[in-house]
């Protein structure tokens, strides 16, 4: 027996906190895949800018909405992360936010816009395509599959488990990828051999996100 | 106030130095530093990008003719990227990001705001001072447009094209040759006419480039003008150079 929940802001709360469980938990496996292709850092930063998102959650009242949620998200991250990843996921999760408009819930399709309009964000910051061998290659898919699911009449936590599941797959995919963008990009074929980490750590949020809201593993 | 410039780099130590390098040659243009990251209170910045150091050195640059932000790294990029997006439209209008080298880029940048020159100008001379090592020249430092003149202006060219022309030749007289202060007394002053100058092959409105000729002493300096304006650049090149640039020797 499986319970879905609501994507309200209470949802968005728990994400928000699964994810910053989920980060640290898997630092060494980002540091440890940074290490290789990059410069040793998104499992640090990561792990700083999602505790101090938590942080602010635990020192101010909850914000009502969705959409307010995400952005504060996005408003810490920006300044905490400094790497790569501090733009970029700040703007999809602004760009989310935006999306979401005033929603007290995010319906199926609104959830599949929101993923989008994440994916979009990043692409616009990091300028990356599929196939870069970046996080566009986790979001890209996810962003796909969550579409797919929510036109064939998913609920909203299945279009979460949908985006998940695409994003796990799509970084796998990046392993035996060369990178042409970011710092991995100087490495040329040496890049080739492992996982990108933005692209996992892509991964690792979706997957919160879906766990938050009891989506289906498919 | 002349045009102020914002040095992001991943490195705190990198940002300030490029800062120190650049102020050497504009004392009086403010050049503020926005390196590395917060790494929480009373610790020393860690290596990374600071989205709120970066919106501080453009408020505090900010005070002048505009703001030319110049950065290393891709993150450093993305990060004054959205610094910009979080700005009133009206503060936004007056920055510009140049896509530059940083070193060579803050450099000629400082030179050509210390001159008074545009904000569009600034950074114009950040963004053509891109340098390669040419082994095969005798100079250490020549820039791409020197090494191929003609390259890389082909889609601009000048709207003037078929009006007056002028050109001239002369011989570097003083000791220092086209070093730093008469590249930019060169620049600043072709700024002010209507013509397209070419010097040795190099924008003659480029402080960056026309130091990067690298003409010592008893090198030949040549000019070819396109414009309204064409033979008074000329005039303008030839006094300058006969009179050695004012300089005693």
């Amino acid at each position: 027996m499986r319970m879905t929940t609501d994507l309200d802001a209470q949802w968005a709360v728990r994400w928000v906190r699964e994810t910053a469980r989920v980060v640290a938990e898997n630092r060494a496996l980002l540091i440890d895949l940074d290490r290789a292709i990059g410069d040793a850092d998104h499992g640090e930063n990561l792990d700083r800018g999602f505790s101090a998102v938590v942080a602010k959650l635990d020192s101010a009242d909850v914000p009502s909405t969705p959409a307010a949620v995400l952005e504060q998200v996005a408003m810490t991250l920006m300044s905490t992360v400094g790497g790569a990843a501090g733009p970029l996921y700040g703007t999809a999760f602004l760009r989310a936010a935006t999306s979401v408009g005033d929603a007290d819930v995010i319906d199926a399709e609104t959830a599949a816009a929101m993923i989008r309009a994440a994916r979009d964000g990043i692409v616009a910051r990091g300028k990356a395509e599929v196939g870069d061998k970046t996080m566009v290659d986790a979001w890209t898919p996810a962003s796909e599959s969550a579409e797919t699911a929510a036109q064939a009449g998913a609920n909203a936590p299945d279009v979460l488990a949908a985006a998940a599941n695409a994003a796990h797959a799509g970084a796998v995919a990046t392993e035996p990828l060369i990178a042409r963008k970011g710092r991995a990009s100087y490495l040329g074929e040496r890049s080739a051999g492992h996982q990108d980490p933005g692209a996992v750590s892509t991964a690792l949020i979706l997957q919160a996100a879906a766990d938050s809201a009891g989506g289906a593993v498919a | 106030m002349s045009v102020g410039l914002v040095v992001v780099s991943h490195s705190e130590k990198i940002a300030e130095g490029v800062v120190e390098l650049a102020a050497q040659m504009a004392p009086d243009v403010v050049i503020v530093a926005a390196g590395g990251a917060d790494d929480g209170e009373g610790r020393p910045a860690r290596i990374g990008t600071s989205f709120d150091r970066v919106q501080a050195a453009i408020e505090r640059a900010s005070g002048g003719d505009g703001v030319v932000i110049l950065t290393d790294l891709g993150s450093a990029v993305m990060t004054a990227e959205m610094v910009l997006e979080f700005l009133e439209p009206e503060a936004r209008a007056s920055v510009r990001l140049a896509q530059a080298a940083l070193v060579e880029g803050a450099v000629a940048a400082a030179v050509q705001a210390q001159g008074r020159s545009t904000l569009d100008e600034v950074l114009r001379a950040a963004e053509g001072a891109v340098v390669s090592i040419r082994p095969e020249e005798l100079e250490p430092f020549v820039s791409h447009a020197a090494a191929a003149p003609g390259q890389g202006d082909a889609d601009e060219a000048p709207s003037s094209a078929g009006g007056p022309t002028a050109s001239g030749a002369w011989v570097l007289p003083n000791q220092m040759g086209l070093h730093a202060r008469p590249a930019a007394a060169l620049a600043t002053g072709l700024a002010e006419l209507d013509a397209e100058v070419t010097v040795n092959g190099v924008d003659g409105k480029s402080v960056m480039l026309l130091m990067s000729l690298g003409l010592g002493q008893g090198r030949t300096v040549t000019a070819e003008a396109n414009g309204p304006d064409a033979q008074a650049a000329v005039d303008f090149i030839g006094e300058a150079v006969e009179s050695g640039f004012g300089e005693s020797d």
